[in-house]
């Protein structure tokens, strides 16, 4: 018998929205910062403190002056604007000594060089950061080139004394112009050839930097092709190592003895060159960057070979590498710092000139170098021992075994541990300040707030030096997370 | 064998690095630059300006010795030290001199084997206070906060006065000037003491430099002055020499606009021989004649590299006080040029 409904429901009804209290930004905040009581105390907390900082520090940042010349005006200006008691930061000062700050007192009508080297670092750095890929080499090259041939630009209108309108300015734009276009165009046709650029760079720097004769940077680099020559003549007798070693016996013969007669007699029959610059008028970022730099990119390839050593089986080696792992992890940084600037001085030959840069690089980059080699040998220690026997089963030898199995898996793996070792590196260059050079973070502030009108300056510099290394150590971070995703071989 | 080498060597650089202190002046002349210990950066004493120009108080005096020494004032390398580098760099070597503000001290001078040579500058610890605060002589600060730089002589000194005066200070240690002023116009301690002339500069610079003043009392002495290595004594008298020079030419009334018309028309024999116009005391230390003109022309006397480094015109406003010269009731005082 059939019922008869007075009503059946023939299609869904349409799903209602959820109770406002199981939806949007409420669940989210009552999932995430209100989940008990705990959370929702920590949320006041947390809200609060970041209330009373902004509030504190926003003014501050927003009633900044940019034009002024000195901090009296800079109090004055916020007065007048923001009334009296309100406070702002004197962003003036960065306007004022921002040259300071970057190259610290090379000469003026000289920021093209450091600027250039700089530019083409990154040139120099594009085939070894993105081996082989001519997209990114390209991009890289011609941003590169655009920003410095823009920072050129721009320094040579600030200090429009120098070279701007002058011939010699316009044509240092022009030669930008060219070398980056024709590096862009070589970055396009064959990526590969730029690493031609990377093994020349440390020359052209040291040369753009220091100036001088071209043919230091030259004899030196004539060092390097004796060593080459060498090992490859020697190499099929003597083997690797030997021949290695024979060619930097010769080589080192070359640099320290022969090279200065014979780059002084190229010098007197061809004296080229341009004007010569003193390492103490270096300073800022450009010293930062220059010990930086130079002490990441040595301190890698003696890092490797001291991780190498220490798990070799060769009693003596081992017994070196360890020891001297163990005596650099050993002492701070800065005990090394005043060996290089107050101890070695004692043990030189009197009018010995060396430099303190230069001994400051040497021993960060051993410093940097101890830490590197321990991080790669946690790398080594990671790999499977079926990877080093199967090495041996193909019949590799050990330098084609560490290049072409055990190193690239090694690496691959350290690669987290490689970054933050460099990251502290270049924010331990600030440390120089502690010999005297003229370190951005202190050195140059220390410069700036001893001039009157900028005395009693005390978080600007910090925030704008900050800023500028957080750029750099995060860029860093950012591209070792790339090179991890890129390196992804398994699926874990 | 090897040991033996090695011993050899250090022994033999050693020897040669005792040769080479022997004569500075003459590697100073054969190097054609002064290298001068300086500041990393001191307010009027001596740092670096926006282009790179090493200026101030204790430059002057470099510029002065490379003026007499080498003839060109601008000869000059300045190497900026610290305060823990700059004895080592002295001792090693690695400078001429230093004219960085440096006390002298009876343990500097003979167990660190420095020579003070002068005085170019007579400073005391001092003390700057709130004006609210309503205290006007440092023995009242009973009880106070006080901001002091960790490792310096002004922390003992501190200690020292408060123990003799049976009172008791609460000190609130900082690591520079800056962090200092910072700490004490935030209200985190009561005074703030160091130098008085630091003192001044600060205060100088203060947004409300009204309302704070400076307390009378001095409560140690400071004199700074250059330094050279102990057992240079030719290197040390030029230096010395030098610097009295500027204070003769204050005493004189020589100055850098009028040392040439003094030296046309002048009648006291002193001043002529210390412009090398009569007698040969520039031979005596192994300068030539003109040696006293240069310097006093370098950047003038010692009352106008006063005047404008660190004088009442500047705004550190610093008065003469004990650097006077004696005839004004200062302490500055040369001996004769004979």
């Amino acid at each position: 018998m059939p019922t008869k409904a007075a009503f059946v429901r023939k299609d869904m009804l349409a799903p209602q929205e959820p109770p406002v209290s199981e939806r949007g930004a409420i669940k989210w905040a009552r999932e995430n910062l209100f989940s008990g009581p705990l959370n929702t105390f920590l949320t006041i907390v947390g809200v609060l403190a970041v209330f009373l900082i902004v509030k504190s520090a926003l003014p501050w940042l927003l009633n900044g002056v940019w034009n002024a010349n000195s901090m009296a005006e800079c109090r004055e200006i916020v007065a007048a604007r923001h009334g009296e008691g309100a406070t702002g930061a004197c962003w003036a000062m960065v306007r004022e000594r921002w040259h300071q700050y970057l190259f610290g007192f090379y000469p003026q009508e000289l920021f093209w060089r450091p600027t250039m080297a700089f530019g083409l670092m990154f040139v120099a750095l594009a085939p070894v950061l993105y081996f082989g890929n001519r997209t990114i080499n390209m991009r890289m090259t011609a941003v590169a080139g655009v920003l410095t041939i823009l920072a050129l630009a721009g320094v040579s209108a600030s200090f429009p004394q120098t070279i701007a309108g002058s011939e010699a300015g316009g044509l240092a734009l022009l030669a930008a112009v060219i070398v980056f276009a024709g590096l862009t165009a070589v970055a396009w046709m064959a990526p590969r050839r730029l690493l031609i650029l990377t093994l020349l760079y440390p020359a052209i720097g040291f040369y753009l930097l220091w100036g001088g004769s071209i043919w230091g940077p030259v004899g030196a680099l004539a060092g390097f092709a004796i060593l080459a020559v060498v090992y490859n003549l020697t190499k099929a007798q003597l083997g690797v190592v030997v021949a290695t070693g024979a060619g930097v016996v010769v080589a080192a013969i070359w640099w320290l003895v022969v090279q200065s007669h014979v780059t002084g007699a190229l010098h007197s029959i061809l004296p080229l060159g341009t004007a010569h610059v003193d390492s103490d008028e270096f300073g800022g970022f450009l010293l930062a960057f220059v010990i930086g730099v130079t002490a990441i990119a040595a301190s890698l390839p003696m890092g490797i070979l001291l991780a190498l050593g220490r798990r070799s089986d060769m009693p003596l080696i081992k017994a070196l590498s360890v020891g001297f792992i163990e005596f650099i992890r050993g002492v701070p940084l800065i005990t090394m710092l005043f060996t290089a600037s107050l101890l070695l001085q004692y043990f030189l030959p009197p009018r010995s000139n060396f430099d303190l840069i230069l001994r400051v690089i040497i021993l960060v980059t051993f410093f940097s170098a101890a830490y590197i080699a321990e991080v790669i040998r946690g790398g080594l220690a990671a790999l499977p021992r079926g990877q080093y026997e199967a090495a041996d089963a193909l019949g590799l030898d050990y330098w084609q075994a560490q290049r072409l199995i055990v190193m690239p898996q090694a690496l691959k793996i350290s690669i987290p541990g490689i970054v933050s070792s460099f990251i502290g590196l270049f924010k331990d260059t600030t440390l120089v300040a502690l010999v005297g050079l003229h370190d951005p973070l202190q050195g140059v502030t220390k410069v700036v707030r001893a001039a009157i009108e900028w005395k009693g300056i005390y978080w600007e510099p910090y925030i704008f030096v900050g800023l500028i290394f957080f750029a750099c150590c995060f860029s860093m971070s950012r591209y070792s997370m790339y090179l991890e995703r890129k390196l992804k071989r398994d699926h874990r | 064998m090897k040991k033996s080498v090695m011993l050899g060597t250090l022994a033999a650089s050693a020897l040669l690095a005792g040769f080479a202190s022997a004569g500075t002046l003459d590697d100073v002349k054969a190097r054609g630059e002064l290298i001068c210990g300086s500041n990393t950066g001191l307010t009027g004493f001596g740092a670096p300006d926006a282009n790179g120009n090493y200026q101030g108080f204790d430059v002057a005096i470099c510029k002065a010795l490379a003026a007499a020494v080498l003839g060109d004032a601008n000869k000059v390398k300045y190497v900026p030290t610290t305060g823990e580098t700059r004895f080592t760099a002295l001792a090693s070597g690695e400078v001429d001199l230093l004219v960085r503000n440096s006390t002298w001290t009876f343990s500097r001078d003979n167990d660190l084997k420095l020579d003070f040579v002068a005085v170019n500058y007579y400073d005391g610890q001092g003390f700057m206070v709130h004006k609210d605060l309503g205290v006007s002589s440092a023995k009242e600060l009973d009880g106070a906060t006080i901001c002091i730089q960790t490792g310096t002589t002004t922390e003992l000194n501190l200690a020292d006065f408060f123990k003799s005066n049976n009172i008791s200070y609460t000190p609130v240690t900082v690591a520079d000037d800056s962090e200092a002023q910072r700490q004490y116009l935030a209200g985190a301690c009561d005074a703030f003491t160091t130098d008085a002339s630091g003192l001044a500069a600060t205060r100088a610079t203060l947004p409300d430099a009204e309302n704070h003043i400076i307390l009378p009392e001095i409560i140690s002495k400071e004199p700074l002055g250059p330094v050279v290595r102990h057992g240079d004594s030719n290197w040390g008298d030029v230096v010395r020499w030098t610097y009295y020079a500027l204070v003769a030419a204050e005493e004189k009334g020589i100055t850098q606009a009028n040392i040439e018309e003094v030296a046309a028309s002048t009648n006291d024999p002193e001043v002529k021989r210390i412009l090398g116009l009569e007698g040969d005391l520039g031979a005596m230390m192994g300068l030539d004649k003109e040696w006293g003109k240069r310097a006093i022309a370098a950047s003038g006397n010692y009352g106008e590299i006063f005047a404008a480094n660190i004088g009442e015109g500047t705004s550190i406003g610093l008065a003469r006080g004990l650097n006077a010269l004696y005839t004004q009731g200062g302490l500055q005082y040369a001996p004769p040029f004979r």
